[in-house]
């Protein structure tokens, strides 16, 4: 019954945004706030003693803190879209892919996060796997292409991420994609890298 | 709530040093996140007739809290039952003493429900009810609930409870809690929070908020811990929480997918997706107290989803390893060969098992849409249950007669129920946004 009591807290701090108040009360509260939420988790696994949370080469993840990154032609696009229940890069999602390996080859210091996404038509964690594989697709691309196995960060947010809210065909295309996010380079503090 | 029958005693339900927690609780909750609303979409041709009279108050430790009235909302939400309108009912008796069984009969009523509320010297309050057929006059059940105050919304569920198991012959789960995730603002600015409330939509708290995605929230067989996936970090991370005092752990934060948790039944494991840096997501068995990491599946196809087998000895899982996602069970001691368990159709996730271990739930691609569906474990039959076009996350009721899902109208997710028998339907909706990913909580103790 105490996380009642900290609805009750919530409710007296109307105007307070609602994460504060969660994390204001109870012993060992939940921290949510997203902009400190990576320095929370990895709070959270020392806490516990628990470097078994980050076995199998989570350690090495590093910030995830993001920067603009290159802007020069092909490297402003970052979405790469994909057909209907395929992970394959196509048309214009080769090119992209490969100025942005061009730019990873050369600038080794630079970082990015491939987010893979999927429409929103079946079970979500299944659609996590599928946007895994979209993911993986582009970092495989990028790593032929010579981009150190460092500069990347992986990860799927299935359905969970829509970037068009609509529910048809139209909006679907534009859900089925690889984000490339670029992040601050590894070992120095949130700056944009040049291009 | 404790319950008392001529053969228990009285249990405190909870300690008395949260009971004024509850009560203050019990109300504003409610107005913090009255998140959930509930219709009737579908219910038995000819649901039992019933009258649940006004029981009599004990103010002001009742708080003005009408018991009969949660309890009529609980049956007739069942789809089982009609109630009498309150305008309709011939008198107002509150013992089973005082109900005339000819006049109930005649107002259509086969059951009658009569009950008080008391103040004990402790300051608990009991709650005591009678149910009377009304054919032959017989007193069919009584029985006494005790606890604080601000329990008694959950004492009114125990008793839906024990009227719906004397009728129907199967334990209600009106006293049990759901699991849910919200999802508000226009994408990509997203709003994620993870609620847990009663199985009748009230009471709703926040159990985590964030503008990262929450997904995959599941039960500890004890109902004390939630384990899920945000994202928070940005990246994916399994977490353990304990829903009482908010208090959680980080176990899984890998490289890759970390996701679809799911605890043993014993409460010591959980079973959980890990994809790794490479990107080939497999099953695996986290031991939560030595961190131990088993890995169940491998097979570079996407393995996902597992769903313990009520007696632990097994999995059941989601793999497109044969082309299309298909539901597989493997020996959860590692090392052994999947047996494939679906044959119907080419899409077939996100495997959940009634307690009983009989019937498997899962999504399946029905005809373009996906919609939820139950197969018989022993002789493979599989029925379609739900209606929809983009129907998911199937969860049981811990008594198996009722399945909790997520829909799509519109442009809306909203919950809903279907039973088991396809008879009855709910709609559960949030006052904005969209409400999905439900888990049903175990039977409370």
């Amino acid at each position: 019954m105490a996380q009642q009591a900290c609805t009750h807290k919530l409710l007296a701090s109307l105007g307070m945004a609602a994460m504060l108040a969660v994390a204001g009360c109870g012993s060992t509260p939940p921290k949510p706030p997203p902009a400190a939420a990576a320095t929370d988790a990895n709070a959270a696994a020392q806490s516990a003693g628990d470097n078994a949370a980050n076995a199998g080469g989570g350690a090495g993840l590093g910030s995830q803190e993001e920067t603009a990154g290159p802007q020069a032609g092909l490297l402003a696009t970052r979405i790469v879209y994909f057909d209907f229940d395929s992970a394959v890069i196509q048309g214009k999602g080769v090119d992209i892919v490969a100025a942005h390996a061009k730019y990873l080859a050369a600038n080794p210091q630079a970082r990015v996060r491939l987010e893979g996404n999927t429409d929103e038509r079946g079970s979500r964690e299944y659609n996590i796997g599928l946007g895994d594989r979209r993911a993986q697709s582009v970092r495989r691309a990028l790593l032929l292409q010579g981009v150190a196995e460092g500069q990347l960060t992986t990860v799927s947010y299935g359905e969970e991420r829509p970037a068009d809210p609509g529910h048809d065909e139209q909006a679907w295309a534009k859900n089925r994609r690889v984000e490339i996010v670029y992040l601050t380079p590894a070992g120095q503090p949130a700056a944009p890298a040049k291009p | 709530m404790s319950t008392r029958t001529p053969t228990t005693g009285t249990r405190a339900w909870l300690p008395l040093a949260l009971l004024l927690a509850a009560v203050i609780g019990a109300v504003s909750a409610r107005a913090a996140y009255a998140a959930l609303q509930i219709e009737i979409t579908s219910g038995v041709r000819d649901p039992i007739p019933i009258a649940i009279v006004p029981f009599a108050p004990a103010a002001p430790a009742d708080g003005g809290l009408d018991v009969a009235g949660v309890v009529q909302h609980d049956l007739e939400g069942s789809g089982r039952f009609k109630a009498l309108p309150r305008a309709r009912m011939p008198a107002t008796p509150t013992r089973a003493e005082a109900v005339s069984a000819a006049d109930w009969k005649g107002a259509g009523s086969d059951y009658v429900v009569v009950g008080r509320l008391a103040t004990l010297d402790n300051g608990a309050l009991a709650v005591d009810f009678d149910l009377v057929n009304t054919l032959t006059g017989a007193k069919l059940a009584t029985q006494r609930f005790t606890g604080p105050p601000g329990a008694l919304r959950n004492a009114a569920h125990r008793v839906s409870d024990a009227i719906y198991q004397k009728i129907l012959g199967v334990r209600g789960a009106f006293a049990t809690r759901i699991a849910y995730v919200t999802v508000d603002g226009v994408a990509p600015a997203l709003r994620y929070q993870l609620l847990v409330a009663d199985a009748d939509g009230e009471n709703a708290h926040l159990i985590l908020d964030s503008r990262y995605p929450i997904m995959s929230p599941a039960w500890s067989p004890d109902g004390q811990w939630l384990a899920y996936v945000s994202f928070e970090s940005k990246l994916s991370g399994v977490y353990v929480q304990l829903v009482r005092t908010g208090e959680r752990r980080l176990v899984s934060a890998r490289a890759g997918i970390n996701g679809a948790p799911a605890w043993s039944p014993d409460g010591k494991k959980l079973a959980l997706t890990l994809g790794g840096s490479n990107g080939n997501p497999d099953i695996y068995i986290l031991d939560l107290a030595t961190q131990n990491l088993t890995r169940i599946t491998d097979d570079p196809a996407i393995d996902t989803e597992p769903e313990w087998a009520p007696d632990g000895h097994s999995l059941y899982f989601t793999s497109d390893r044969a082309g299309s996602p298909q539901i597989y069970e493997i020996s959860a001691s590692g090392g052994g060969r999947p047996k494939r368990i679906t044959f119907e159709g080419n899409y077939n996730a996100r495997p959940r098992v009634s307690a009983d271990g009989t019937q498997l739930a899962m999504v399946t691609l029905d005809g373009g849409n996906y919609r939820i569906a139950v197969q018989d474990l022993a002789s493979g039959s599989v029925r379609v249950l739900s209606h929809g076009r983009l129907d998911e996350s199937p969860s049981f009721a811990p008594n198996g007669a009722t399945l909790l899902y997520s829909q799509r109208e519109g442009s809306r997710g909203s919950l809903a129920t279907i039973s088991v028998d396809g008879l009855t339907g709910l709609r559960l909706k949030v006052q904005q946004g969209a409400v999905g990913e439900p888990a049903w909580g175990p039977f409370g103790t």
